[in-house]
């Protein structure tokens, strides 16, 4: 594992402001399982927002024949009505799209919401499906062999992860 | 030998005992059916884990409410379920069990959900089918029935949280009883340190105690102190010759009241498989008073089904 030259920190900054110019008045923000949540648990406390969701992919992931399930997968909490909302959707790293499309299945397993929108911190390219951020606070290229993912420490701040192969 | 239930990775390949099975599987199974418990909130009551799939229900044996649960939970995990009530079919006609089985296989089934009144039938099945079909254990013979163990242990984990200080009495008919034997094996693997098997001589043979559990002829020795009380239905249909004088001095000696539940801790739960004989080996005083668990039992079952035919569904041979 190795430490890319991203700085998390920096780039969580950019993101806060990107998502503050999509924010609408009922707003609700959904992180995405676990790099996502975290991410948007500090948005709803330094955005001054309203309680966040926290989405899982593992019951809709396309990839169940060949991984199985993970157990304790199901990691969501929507603590509101989804019928009829705006929902923004925040994630670490936007690559395939995969989980973005299982993630939006999954979100209409709770209701009919009135948008879904995307914001990630960082954009990998390489996307499998017609899946697109309306923001992303880097676009880097990253070795498809790689695994790239958001840690966070102990006192809360954010760092990048680099993994080889899978 | 390695377990015909697990892979060579340890994974769960089929679900046919709890003997045998490590503790961290079973621990996996109900983390996961906790995890199915939420979908039932749902706007969607249905996870697409199955799509695609179908699920042969094969009862040899009568089962309404085994077979329905197992019905709604792979409906919720969107599996085509087809339920064959095999007592009234080609069996009486003389096929065998494994052709029966090769019948079905051609007729491209992914899982199978066995009833049968042999011990072992469901091991056979699952010996002989391909090596992308499940074998899922729905109560053979007097052996095993590991789905109402581990929504026993799900129940359980849900009141109690901590199995290492309980003490868990069985009550009742042990010995023509497969839910007993999975309940011991569970309890024992993870960890309950006394595990007491209640009930006459004849229904609670001494040799229990090689499974590691205390055998209590005397009701109120049986359940004092107890945290889980768990009832078991007395099985007049598998009963020959003379193993109880009558119901009415069963339910005198080991049926649970109110007056009996009050030698167990305040805060026991009382669990019950199904069906319940009310005045029979339970009170309906206690069936429906506030230490009773019996409902929420069936409500977990459908979770801890759908998280066993989902977790041996994603691993393979």
């Amino acid at each position: 594992m190795s430490t890319l030259h991203l700085n998390a920190e920096a780039l969580y900054s950019d993101l806060a402001s990107g998502v503050r110019g999509l924010l609408r008045p009922d707003t609700a923000l959904v992180g995405i399982w676990s790099g996502g949540a975290w991410l948007a648990e500090r948005l709803q406390n330094d955005l001054k927002l309203g309680e966040h969701g926290v989405i899982s992919s593992a019951l809709h992931r396309d990839d169940f024949g060949s991984r199985g399930l993970t157990a304790g997968a199901d990691h969501t909490r929507l603590p509101f009505e989804v019928e009829g909302r705006h929902i923004l959707l925040i994630d670490d790293v936007l690559y395939t799209g995969r989980t973005v499309r299982a993630v939006i299945n999954e979100l209409f397993d709770f209701g009919r919401p009135a948008s879904v929108t995307l914001a990630v911190l960082v954009d990998r390219g390489g996307r499998e499906l017609p899946i697109h951020a309306a923001y992303s606070a880097a676009r880097i290229a990253v070795p498809a062999a790689q695994r790239l993912s958001l840690a966070r420490d102990e006192a809360g701040r954010f760092s990048f992860n680099i993994k080889e192969g899978d | 030998m390695r377990n015909p239930q697990l892979n060579k990775h340890g994974e769960l390949i089929h679900l046919l005992s709890i003997e045998g099975l490590p503790r961290a599987v079973i621990h996996q199974l109900l983390d996961t059916a906790g995890s199915f418990l939420s979908v039932n909130d749902r706007e969607v009551k249905k996870v697409p884990l199955l799509r695609g799939k179908s699920v042969f229900n094969l009862f040899f044996e009568n089962s309404t409410r085994t077979r329905t649960t197992f019905e709604i939970a792979a409906k919720r995990l969107s599996a085509d379920v087809i339920n064959l009530d095999i007592a009234a079919s080609s069996t009486t006609k003389g096929e065998s069990l494994l052709d029966t089985i090769a019948n079905l296989s051609a007729m491209h089934a992914d899982m199978f959900v066995v009833r049968h009144s042999e011990s072992g039938a469901p091991y056979l099945i699952a010996q002989h089918c391909a090596p992308h079909v499940h074998v899922v254990n729905a109560g053979d013979g007097r052996h095993a029935h590991p789905t109402q163990g581990l929504l026993d242990m799900y129940t359980i984990r849900h009141y109690k949280q901590d199995f290492s200080k309980l003490t868990v009495a069985i009550v009742g008919d042990i010995v023509h009883s497969r839910v007993a034997r999975s309940d011991i094996h569970a309890l024992t693997t993870l960890g309950v340190p006394e595990v007491r098997v209640v009930g006459p001589k004849t229904l609670v043979p001494g040799d229990l105690k090689e499974m590691g559990v205390r055998v209590c002829h005397d009701m109120a020795e049986g359940i004092r102190d107890a945290d889980v009380i768990i009832m078991l239905r007395l099985q007049n249909e598998r009963m020959s010759g003379a193993m109880l004088p009558s119901a009415g001095e069963f339910f005198k000696n080991y049926g649970l009241t109110q007056h009996k539940l009050a030698l167990a801790k305040a805060d026991a739960i009382v669990m019950h498989p199904g069906p319940i004989n009310r005045g029979v080996e339970i009170d309906s005083s206690v069936a429906d008073g506030r230490q009773s668990v019996i409902l929420p039992q069936v409500t977990f079952g459908i979770a801890v089904r759908m998280a066993v035919m989902s977790t041996i569904a994603g691993n393979t041979a």
